[in-house]
């Protein structure tokens, strides 16, 4: 196969790609750059003085108590909803997989909530929970249980974990769904013939069968579980009761735009940015040697 | 980052935009960014259609930008864009942070003098411009809409529960809560929205007990904390014993709580007097508005309030044309009939003696004289250093970091004094952040 013959100019297939390499060197690579200048700057949030202070801005962050508490709970909430929306996406779509009346119609269903932004994700869950507003809520400290995610730092974080991995969930489903589907009715069929049980089909042939699928979902939702829930959390709880629902994104945002101290907020970004590069790279050379493709 | 930069793009091509759409003719544009929504944004685009035809030389071009943090972010990316509008509403935690900025803003009364515009800063009320003027007594910005905290009754609660007077003071306020819980509001005796402006810096200043030193910070950016005192430490354990029994129900940082109030389920309610258009709307119960209360053995206490609520900030780096149409319109905001209108219309308060004058003479405080009791509160005495106002750098963030910690001891993870030691020394820590950066 002579993949390079299709283009005859050497500065065609240079030319087609410019396009997307514009919009990521400015969109993407620029503002980070900006952000590594910005981090090593002492500003007013009017930008009127400007001092460079080496690694001041780091060397704040790494003595801060409050800063590892925040990382340590960005990693407690990226585990908890990746774990629980894979889960419960795999689930559903192994039911989604077996012929069913209306099949279609429940597939579709699943689908919906993705479509939902995530702000207003965190705006439908505390219409549900909120202690004073939700509807859930009435029944549950009607039932005895002392509901108050304003006040409770664990309850307030399970919301987040709820809301975050319930819109998470029909992703991953589209995803697993789309996998099982491309799983060969004969191996599985032969599986059934030499006498394996649908659980033991499961985990010894559609299971394997479907780990690329799940490597690809673990790396897009632990992205997702880092940026994403921005919207949820500045929605739900604004990182309240306490810090209890800050994230390493959530800082940054509060830092920066609340708090007008770009410096440090660019410094927390520049962090956050090595986590998910290490965190990815770490998916991409150890996870990935177990996936048959 | 990116969402800076995003927001500096979108100012950016508003302020084309605005400017593509501009008559021919030589009439000074003056760009007015505000936070103002429904009834009071007419207030606003009112006010601008008015000076707009009464003078033809200049044109105010009034703009929402969202909430009160939304506004002043947009406007200091548009400064750091190199296109600032000339006016801009910003809310009164953040004045320090305008103030520091020498340069990125024209105080008002410098504005005034160069501008030859009559202006007698005696005439406003010492309460709400001492808020926004220098120890000297300079106007650095000018105050548009202000409030203050009152107690919100439900009285028709109160005449179910048989309390035959309106509470005074906190330890009435207590006993209270407790007679209505057991008359059947069982879930919220008392409450209150903005829990650090509340419980922290008003209620400091109405018992005459600083909030931080150098003048709650009103006299340098060197200023230190110091709410961690016994006043301070004995409401907020107050506050965390009756919380256990929903005596007291926590309601949140921020407004939100406030249907509480309104949906009949708290019948006292402490929060900001502008909170009366969505009481007088919503609540299908009798009610009013009494001064917040307080503890009697505080000598001297009640002091008066403080303000909340926004100022006008002039923006650096105009034309002096430009300049002397703001200072007239500012010299128009000011005239007493207009201060009377915007006072009835939006519910905040008056700026000048002679409109406060003008407006009791009318008899407007006599059917609904809740309007005037956050006057009363904020003139109730001759304000004192712990009561002129406060000027904290970072206060949004400061104001997060205090709740946070209010929120570990009502959740009973830290004892009341614990977690007010721990916000004043988070607190500073942010003070001196912000002191490094500010311009000198």
């Amino acid at each position: 196969m002579q993949k390079n013959a299709i283009f005859q100019s050497k500065l065609l297939p240079f030319a087609l790609v410019a396009p997307q390499l514009a919009i990521v060197l400015i969109f993407f690579y620029w503002p980070a750059a900006q952000a590594v200048v910005q981090s090593f700057l002492l500003q007013d949030a009017f930008g009127l003085s400007t001092s460079f202070v080496w690694f001041e801005n780091y060397l704040d962050l790494l003595q801060d108590a409050e800063y590892f508490a925040t990382i340590g709970r960005t990693f407690f909430f990226s585990f908890a909803i990746a774990l629980s929306s894979l889960s419960l996406a795999l689930l559903l779509a192994v039911m989604a997989d077996k012929p069913l009346r209306g099949g279609t119609l429940y597939r579709t269903l699943l689908i919906w909530p993705y479509a939902v932004a995530p702000p207003v994700v965190g705006v439908l869950w505390i219409f549900m929970l909120h202690p004073s507003l939700g509807v859930l809520a009435r029944y549950l400290r009607a039932m005895g249980v002392d509901w108050n995610p304003l006040l409770d730092g664990n309850q307030a974080a399970l919301l987040i974990i709820l809301a975050a991995a319930w819109k998470q969930i029909s992703y991953n489903f589209l995803f697993f769904l789309a996998g099982l589907q491309s799983i060969p009715k004969s191996v599985i069929e032969a599986a059934a013939i030499d006498g394996a049980r649908p659980m033991r089909r499961f985990w010894t042939v559609i299971f394997p069968l479907l780990s690329p699928t799940i490597f690809f979902l673990i790396v897009v939702n632990i992205v997702y579980a880092f940026f994403d829930t921005f919207g949820i959390i500045d929605t739900m709880t604004r990182g309240g009761p306490g810090t209890s629902t800050v994230t390493l994104v959530y800082k940054v945002y509060t830092e920066g735009l609340i708090g007008g101290n770009l410096g440090s907020s660019a410094a927390q970004s520049v962090i956050l940015m090595v986590i998910v590069i290490v965190l990815t790279a770490i998916q991409f050379r150890f996870v990935e040697r177990k996936v048959t493709y | 980052m990116s969402l800076r930069q995003f927001c500096a793009a979108t100012a950016t091509a508003a302020a084309l935009a605005l400017a593509a759409a501009s008559p021919a003719h030589a009439v000074t544009e003056i760009q007015w960014w505000h936070a103002m929504t429904g009834a009071n944004n007419d207030v606003i685009v009112k006010l601008a259609n008015d000076f707009n035809a009464s003078q033809t030389d200049y044109k105010v071009v009034p703009t929402y930008k969202g909430n009160y943090p939304d506004t002043m972010n947009a406007g200091i990316a548009a400064f750091r864009a190199g296109n600032a509008p000339h006016i801009m509403q910003v809310f009164e935690v953040g004045t320090a942070t305008m103030m520091a900025a020498t340069g990125a803003v024209k105080p008002v009364y410098k504005l005034m003098q160069e501008a030859g515009e009559k202006f007698d800063p005696k005439s406003y009320l010492p309460a709400i411009t001492g808020y926004y003027s220098t120890s000297k007594g300079e106007m650095l910005s000018f105050p548009f809409n202000s409030s203050s905290t009152v107690m919100w009754i439900n009285l028709d609660a109160l005449k179910k529960a048989d309390i035959a007077e309106i509470p005074k003071t906190w330890p009435e306020v207590f006993d209270d809560a407790k007679k209505l819980k057991a008359a059947g509001y069982s879930t919220c005796g008392f409450s209150g929205s903005w829990v650090t402006w509340v419980n922290l810096e008003q209620l400091s200043a109405w018992h005459n007990v600083p909030l931080a030193s150098k003048a709650n910070g009103l006299d340098g950016f060197d200023t230190v904390l110091e709410f961690n005192g016994p006043l301070q430490v004995r409401h907020l354990e107050k506050l965390v014993e009756l919380q256990k029994d929903k005596t007291y129900d926590y309601a949140g940082r921020t407004n939100t709580g406030e249907g509480r109030f309104t949906s009949g389920e708290c019948p006292i309610y402490l929060t900001s007097s502008s909170f009366f258009g969505n009481v007088k709307a919503q609540a299908k119960f009798n009610f009013t508005a009494a001064p917040m209360p307080y503890y009697p053995d505080v000598k001297g206490a009640p002091q008066n309030s403080i303000i909340g609520g926004a100022s006008l900030w002039v923006m650096g780096g105009k034309t002096p044309e430009e300049y002397k149409g703001v200072a007239k319109f500012l010299t128009f905001l000011s005239d007493t009939d207009r201060q009377v209108y915007i006072h009835k219309a939006s519910g905040y308060l008056p700026i000048t003696k002679a409109a406060y004058e003008k407006a009791k003479a009318e008899g407007f405080y006599k059917d609904q004289p809740y309007l005037e009791t956050p006057l009363l509160e904020l003139t109730n005495k001759e304000p004192t250093e712990n009561s002129r106002g406060l000027r904290l750098g970072n206060m949004v963030q400061l104001r997060d970091v205090w709740s946070e910690e209010i929120e570990q001891a009502l959740a009973g993870k830290k004892t009341a004094k614990q977690a007010l030691d721990a916000a004043v020394e988070r607190g500073n820590q942010m003070l001196r952040q912000f002191e490094k950066t500010a311009v000198k």
